[in-house]
């Protein structure tokens, strides 16, 4: 956390950390994905790293962010916005004027609007490269990140990625370290008020918790142990779609604009 | 010329042991500050150590008639000497009972020799293989001196040059003495017990376990709360200087007698902890140096020598300095159960499992390093109330048929039935059904809590989460402080003893415990002997017991359950380790969670125990203890020995005959309950 003085720049590192919510109780919480970025942002070398939060402070969110503090930290920085606002004009305009290298979030919120959306838009605002569902950062060279992405069933992903860029965490990155009672209770939060802009359209939704889902059974046929383990470990069958190599980017463009009509996201 | 050597050398080694003396409490001055009745300790400390220190060395016959003659004879002794032979004073019957007393104190030594001779593994070697002779020289020196000062020999014996020689012999042989016995004591010899241990029993953090321990009262088990709202005060203990004085001093208390090494359960295990070898390493921490001194058995599986510490150091070597060691490494604090059977043991009143308890909170509150499972069980802890993360609103989904009353709606009852944790295991489920049926039986108007009850905080305080616990009791507190019953009854002795012990500190000022706690076997044995509950005695079976340490050694509760298995009429066969030095089952402490590897496992030991008595079943009044026993797998070729909570054995020996039925019924005893499952 505290950068120890060497000849090379250290890298600068901020995390976004939101207010989770424990899925059974729903109890304020750190949230597990932001708790898995700061954990990967621990873990780089020579890394300078700084808490962000952009949101209301009250009794049970401050609970939840000094779990971040627990994990080794003096300090976290709050943006304090009203219940309701808009927090991305608030940390794009933090992120830009503190320039970090790396930005690490989430994939989504636990609680709100949890659309997963804000890394994307906070991208386009800053325009610098997103990289999403990371397991590790591999790296971080002459301003260039060799960076792990998660794919499904394990596999990997290797990426280069110049910099300044955001990276969202999957469940993949290795688990959060303890949140220590003492760390997080000496910590402390540098507050600054953000500009804040009233989401509007957030202020008319109804929300309501969310019912579960039925999950479609999959039924597995198979006589043998073998025939199991690999209806377990298949890949998922697309069927269908194509390989597009060596193509203009026009030509590229033009194929995921009709995938996009057919599968009627677009009209 | 012995005239003039004797006084010089007695007087010379009182001002050397007042030197070290004075060093000696600079050490233990190193620690934090701690409140204790000063001149009230000093007086009450002859009675503590005729009473209460004796009342454990003589566990021990032998070595209790040892120590006796020997300690007694050296006091009485060195007290003589003084006026004797320091001041000349042998007018009369002084010289003689000189004689008397260092005739004593020789006699005593004998028996030391002869333990010396092959010393048992528990015994620490080195310097302490010469504190035989060194008794043996100044009882002997001090008996011959002696002689010429009531006549015996002549006074002018040592004349000449023959004479000459003698007497620098016996001066020699006296200075041995006094040099071992009385500089030692305050440099660091052996003989250091007596006196850090004279002024431990006088300074001692628990004083009131001295109280009426003779009245089988068991009055300090519970932990010292953590100050939390000061944020000044250390959470925990991270490096020696952070223990208060008086616990220094209770370590630099210790004989090295290995009776806690002897007991361990983690140590038999050969789990990296030896209770006797991590005070020796608290007073290397509070001295400054290594370990390399160290001369008993070392920690399993870690050599001698490779750690270090110093009073302002850290313990335990931050989890940063990849291979680092300092003091003590973290396996070793947990490893322990904290069954206390070292605590039980120790003639110098140690509080082990304070001191690991207090070194565990500064790894889990200060360095978040909470080893095995430990992090995601307090997790659990703060966000469902439950160590497994179980939905805290489904903490009576197991007893939807049996219409258990709620506390919310009565609001006032008999007894409130505490069920802890256990709801949630499946086995657990069994005793509770059983319990329910019997408190039943014996028409007890009983409430529970429900989903308004949470973990008693049991776990989180013993994996060193003093914030997690003390949350955890207070809102528990606040739930029970809105109803009205008479007492608790549980049926897991850690909630017991938590509940009984440990949440008197957390009450809102003004407020206090007014109920008592039992435990279930307690309650059930009371409803027997006032003749509530009426059993048809006629199980022809063996059984042994079990002493659950949160029961046993934690509350003094060794009758009540035999008591019951007594009026059940099963044949009880006691194990070879039972009652206060029952071993443990392995399951306490968090010892299952944080699951520090060993040679073997804890409970596989204690159900070796149950199997030389050839007992069928095993009866046990712990959920943690049941579960444990229930995991080991039987040698081949052994039967399965059945492991049964006591409330299960109560319940399937109702008597259910028309006239015992006709006990009291009330509306928390619904008439369709005859049919529980036990």
């Amino acid at each position: 956390m505290q950068p120890e003085v060497t000849t090379m720049p250290a890298l600068e590192v901020t995390v976004l950390v939101s207010v989770g919510r424990h899925p059974l109780t729903g109890r304020t919480r750190r949230a597990d994905q932001d708790a898995r970025g700061v954990e990967l942002a621990r873990s780089l070398a020579d890394a300078q790293v700084r808490l962000l939060h952009a949101g209301m402070r009250d009794e049970s969110s401050e609970a939840a962010l000094r779990g971040y503090l627990g994990m080794g930290f003096t300090q976290l920085s709050l943006l304090e916005q009203p219940e309701g606002a808009d927090v991305l004009p608030a940390l794009a305009e933090a992120l830009d004027a503190t320039s970090p290298h790396l930005v690490i979030a989430g994939e989504r919120a636990e609680r709100g609007e949890g659309s997963g959306l804000l890394p994307y838009l906070l991208a386009e605002r800053l325009g610098w490269p997103l990289v999403s569902g990371l397991a590790a950062v591999e790296s971080v060279e002459d301003g260039v990140a060799t960076l792990l992405q998660a794919l499904p069933r394990g596999q990997r992903r290797r990426l280069k990625v110049r910099l300044p860029a955001i990276v969202t965490v999957d469940n993949a990155a290795p688990a959060p370290r303890q949140s220590a009672y003492g760390p997080a209770r000496r910590g402390a939060f540098e507050t600054t008020a953000g500009p804040v802009s009233d989401d509007e359209e957030w202020a008319a939704w109804q929300v309501q918790p969310a019912r579960q889902r039925p999950k479609r059974l999959k039924i597995v046929k198979a006589a043998s142990a073998r025939d199991r383990f690999k209806a377990a470990a298949a890949k998922a069958e697309g069927g269908g779609g194509q390989v597009l190599t060596d193509v203009s980017p026009e030509q590229g463009a033009e194929a995921i604009l009709m995938l996009l009509r057919e599968e009627d996201v677009l009209r | 010329m012995l005239d003039i050597l004797l006084p010089t050398l007695i007087f010379a080694a009182l001002v050397l042991a007042a030197l070290g003396a004075w060093r000696r409490v600079r050490l233990w001055r190193r620690g934090r500050a701690s409140k204790v009745a000063f001149l009230r300790g000093l007086a009450a400390m002859p009675r503590r150590y005729l009473v209460d220190l004796h009342h454990v060395v003589a566990r021990d016959k032998v070595m209790a008639n040892t120590h006796v003659a020997t300690a007694g004879g050296f006091v009485a002794a060195l007290g003589l000497a003084v006026i004797v032979h320091g001041l000349g004073l042998a007018e009369g019957m002084l010289g003689w009972l000189l004689l008397a007393a260092s005739a004593t104190m020789f006699a005593g030594s004998l028996f030391v020799v002869r333990r010396r001779r092959n010393p048992p593994a528990r015994l620490s070697k080195g310097p302490w293989m010469r504190l035989p002779k060194s008794l043996m020289a100044f009882s002997l020196g001090i008996f011959v001196v002696t002689l010429p000062a009531v006549g015996v020999l002549p006074s002018g014996f040592s004349q000449g040059v023959g004479g000459w020689l003698v007497a620098l012999l016996l001066a020699g042989v006296v200075a041995w003495g006094l040099a071992e016995l009385v500089v030692g004591m305050t440099w660091g010899g052996p003989m250091k017990h007596a006196f850090a241990g004279a002024l431990h029993l006088a300074f001692h953090r628990r004083p009131e376990r001295f109280a009426d321990t003779q009245h089988g009262g068991y009055p300090s088990t519970g932990l010292k709360a953590l100050d939390l709202d000061d944020a000044e005060a250390p959470l925990g203990v991270g490096q020696p200087a952070d223990f208060t004085w008086n616990q220094l001093l209770g370590f630099d208390a210790c004989v090295q007698c290995g009776r806690c090494e002897a007991v361990c359960p983690a140590f038999a295990a050969g789990q990296p902890l030896n209770p006797k070898k991590l005070i020796q390493d608290m007073v290397v921490g509070m001295a400054g140096g290594s370990d390399a001194g160290y001369t008993g058995s070392p920690y399993p599986q870690t050599p001698i020598g490779e750690h270090q510490g110093s009073p302002h150091g850290p313990i335990v070597a931050p989890a940063s300095t990849k291979d680092g060691k300092a003091l003590v490494d973290a396996e070793t604090l947990w490893s322990c159960t904290t069954c206390r059977a070292c605590v039980e043991e120790c003639p110098m009143m140690i509080e082990h499992v304070d001191a690991i308890v207090d070194m565990r909170r500064h790894l889990t509150l200060e360095e978040g390093a909470t080893p095995g499972k430990g992090a995601e069980v307090i997790d659990n802890l703060i966000a469902t109330d439950n160590p497994g993360g179980f939905d805290p609103g489904g903490r009576l989904n197991w007893a939807a048929d049996l219409e258990l009353p709620l506390m919310a709606d009565v609001e006032r009852a008999e007894v409130l039935l505490w069920l802890g944790d256990g709801v949630f295991d499946m086995r657990n489920q069994r005793t509770l059904r059983a319990l329910v049926k019997v408190l039943r039986a014996a028409g007890v108007d009983f409430a529970v809590l429900g989903n308004e009850e949470r973990d008693s905080g049991d776990v989180a305080r013993r994996l060193g989460d003093e914030a997690t616990f003390q949350s955890l009791a207070r809102r528990n507190i606040a739930t029970l402080s809105q109803y009205h019953f008479d007492c608790v009854v549980t049926c897991d002795p850690h909630s017991f003893h938590v509940l009984k012990n440990e949440y008197g500190a957390f009450y809102p000022p003004g407020q206090e415990s007014s109920y008592p706690v039992w435990h279930h076997s307690t309650f059930i044995n009371q409803l027997i002997e006032s003749g509530r509950l009426r059993l048809a005695p006629g199980q022809a079976s063996r059984v042994t017991y079990h002493d659950p340490c949160y029961l046993g050694r934690y509350n003094g509760e060794y009758e009540a359950p035999r008591a019951v298995l007594k009026a059940l009429g099963v044949e009880l066969v006691e194990m070879q380790r039972s009652g206060y030095r029952s071993r443990c089952c392995g399951g306490g402490g968090g010892a299952p969670i944080t699951d520090v590897p060993g040679k073997q496992r804890i409970p596989d030991m204690r159900m070796g125990d149950v199997r030389e008595t050839q007992a069928e079943q095993v009866v046990v009044g712990c959920p943690q203890c049941t579960a444990m026993f229930e995991g080991v797998v039987p040698p081949t070729g052994d039967e399965e020995v059945a492991v049964k909570d006591i409330a299960e054995m109560v319940a399937v020996a109702l008597d259910t005959t028309p006239e015992a039925t006709l006990a009291p019924r009330d509306a928390s005893t619904p008439q369709a309950t005859e049919e529980v499952m036990s």
